[in-house]
């Protein structure tokens, strides 16, 4: 019998300049949902359940961009992606284009168990939503205050492109500061991207490996755009070997394929877990700027990222944990 | 080493008995495809262009399952879905949920060009669409008497088809109610190219599968399930789509060749291997101008060609005259 790993994300690329309550708080989640998470394991719930259960205090929580708390689109509306998949047989759900769905990453585990198919979208996710009878609530509910002022300040700098921040705490030299060194996601400056997508990968103590991820997507996309999170293979990936959950540029995830790639150079290249994640990171994400969590059926976790920062942390049975931003 | 083209028509259980006004037309659509693209590398057009180009064709062409001709969904509307990608750069283009445009594969070749996505879907797609001013039609356009027929056969079986599965063995009395010989031989449509300087591009487009959930999207949109290219080589697949994605199989048969040195034809077999039998077939070349189309399935519509005068046209394991 092997050992369990746990690892949680919310997202790749964090503005240095965030301010100091903000990491605290992000901390103190991120520590919250591992210990949820190891609580599971504890009472040996197998690694599927034990993501799904992450995911869902992840989205349930306003302060990273799934569920509520989902980045808007230009319309100011919400649109959520999921994705889940379990290691032993590869099997996936997916979902897209959610409104109304209070959990997406748990219509995803639906999508995968009682769907014949491994992704549904739109207004076809939200039917299968109804039929099977979960949470649903207004779209309404997953809108808070600061993201529709960050929607404001992502079209913006969309037609005018310089970094500024929503003056909380800021200052003039931590705005100057940040004007001097302009960090940019996906076009936008840092401060605004929030590309703080959440994930979860797990192995329990059956060797059984994980993998699911979950958000609201790019802050100010177009309507009906689907980002890396749902596709299988690049957002989210579970196989034997290992379970992956990316976040950061989509374009960059998609493009490399950066969750099947760290399986697959362990079932190619016979990389180990740690080889595997560096080896991604460093060579497979060319311009492109992201992150990854990843455990292995050896019960390993690893994380790694090319951005400033990534909110994350990990655990594993012999007692190590440890939550991170920088 | 010189171009190099391979499209198809859909992988699945093909019947050695297609009945001939099933299996000429389809055929002839090969033959007129490959032409259209082997013109066009001719014409020294760049891979991304061919593909494109010879996907639209097949987009047209009522036989296939894409565009108009494509297979409907449980409500009896069709959802069409396709994605298009680079080699050397990778950039990616993919749609899904449409329903009204003529040509979902250039749509995602638009959302690659002029988005800073890589994916829309469904109304926001639809949208974008009309802001591009690509053709569109009423959806009534892209729906066929036997795509009717198929999804009746399915919701009486009560199952969703991969294309070309075989009516279930009913009475006879049912046999002769429905088309002969099933009639299910369509599927997925894809072309991979490559040209004279390595440079690859792939494309996939569906209307999915029968009797599909509203809202269900398969491996042809998804860049690493149903369509890849990097380098090494471009790929194409074709199958049933939760495999394809689980199986990651577009991506692996380049990851294979890069980790295991595989050869293209080695590669393909191998990741084909590992799906389940009946599932998936694949088209792929590499950027030394190989080509490889193998498939676990009864049969494989497809065409091929390559510059040293090398071409065929096939629905089973040997290639037609």
């Amino acid at each position: 019998m092997g050992a369990w790993a746990i690892a949680v994300h919310g997202g790749a690329g964090v503005d240095p300049n965030l301010p100091k309550e903000r990491q605290e708080e992000a901390k103190r989640l991120l520590t919250h949902c591992l210990d949820i998470g190891i609580s599971a394991l504890r009472s040996n719930l197998p690694a599927i359940d034990v993501v799904e259960l992450v995911v869902r205090e992840l989205e349930t929580d306003p302060l990273f961009n799934s569920g509520r708390g989902s980045a808007l689109t230009d319309n100011g509306t919400v649109e959520m992606e999921a994705s889940i998949m379990d290691g032993p047989k590869r099997r996936c759900g997916a979902v897209s284009g959610l409104s109304t769905v209070k959990n997406p990453v748990s219509l995803a585990r639906l999508v995968m168990d009682k769907s014949p198919h491994s992704y549904l979208a739109f207004s076809g996710a939200e039917d299968f939503a109804k039929k099977q009878g979960v949470e649903l609530v207004d779209n309404e509910y997953f809108i808070t205050e600061d993201n529709v002022g960050m929607l404001k300040l992502a079209k913006e700098a969309n037609s005018i492109l310089f970094d500024y921040r929503i003056p909380t705490v800021g200052t003039c030299g931590a705005r100057a500061a940040a004007m001097e060194s302009p960090l940019q996601m996906n076009g936008l400056p840092i401060s605004v991207y929030a590309p703080e997508t959440v994930g979860c990968v797990v192995v329990d103590k059956e060797g059984r490996c994980a993998a699911a991820t979950s958000t609201g997507g790019l802050m100010n996309k177009m309507t009906g755009r689907i980002g890396d999170s749902p596709l299988i293979g690049s957002g989210t990936y579970a196989c034997d070997l290992c379970g992956v959950s990316c976040t950061g540029e989509g374009e960059a995830i998609i493009r490399s394929t950066l969750a099947r790639e760290v399986g697959a150079v362990m079932e190619y290249k016979g990389l180990n877990l740690h080889e595997a994640v560096d080896f991604v990171i460093k060579n497979r994400l060319d311009e492109g700027k992201a992150g990854l969590i990843a455990v292995s059926k050896n019960g390993e976790v690893a994380c790694g990222f090319n951005t400033t920062g990534m909110f994350r942390g990990c655990a594993t049975e012999d007692g190590f944990m440890e939550v991170g931003v920088w | 080493m010189g171009w190099a083209i391979a499209l198809h028509g859909g992988a699945g259980d093909i019947p050695h008995s297609l009945p001939p006004d099933r299996r000429l037309p389809r055929e002839a659509g090969l033959r007129h495809c490959l032409d259209v693209g082997i013109a066009a590398l001719k014409a020294h057009k760049h891979p991304l262009d061919v593909v494109e180009l010879v996907v639209r064709e097949l987009e047209n062409y009522p036989h296939f399952n894409a565009g108009k001709g494509s297979v409907l969904t449980s409500s009896g509307t069709v959802e069409m879905e396709a994605s298009i990608m680079d080699g050397k750069s990778k950039k990616c283009g993919a749609v899904s949920g449409l329903s009204t445009v003529v040509n979902a594969v250039s749509l995602a070749r638009l959302v690659m060009e002029k988005t800073p996505h890589i994916y829309l879907g469904f109304h926001g797609a639809e949208a974008f669409a009309r802001e591009q001013g690509v053709e569109t039609a009423d959806p009534s356009y892209f729906i066929t008497p036997e795509n009717i027929e198929r999804l009746k056969q399915a919701q009486d079986a009560n199952r969703v088809q991969i294309d070309y599965t075989q009516p279930v063995q009913k009475e006879a009395t049912d046999a002769a109610a429905t088309i002969p010989n099933g009639d299910s031989q369509i599927g997925t449509v894809g072309c991979v190219a490559v040209d004279s300087e390595g440079n690859l591009a792939s494309a996939t487009s569906t209307g999915g599968l029968v009797n599909k959930m509203a809202g269900r999207i398969g491996d042809s949109p998804i860049i690493g399930a149903g369509t890849y290219a990097n380098h090494l080589c471009a790929v194409s697949a074709t199958g049933k789509g939760e495999a394809m994605i689980r199986g990651t199989v577009a991506r692996d048969v380049a990851a294979v060749m890069e980790f295991k040195g595989l050869s293209l034809k080695e590669a393909a077999a191998y990741v084909i291997d590992q799906v389940p039998p009946g599932n998936a077939g694949l088209v792929a070349v590499s950027s030394t101008g190989e080509i490889a189309t193998v498939f676990n399935t009864t049969g494989m519509f497809r065409a091929c060609a390559s510059e040293d005068g090398y071409s065929e046209v096939a629905i089973w394991d040997s290639p037609l005259k």
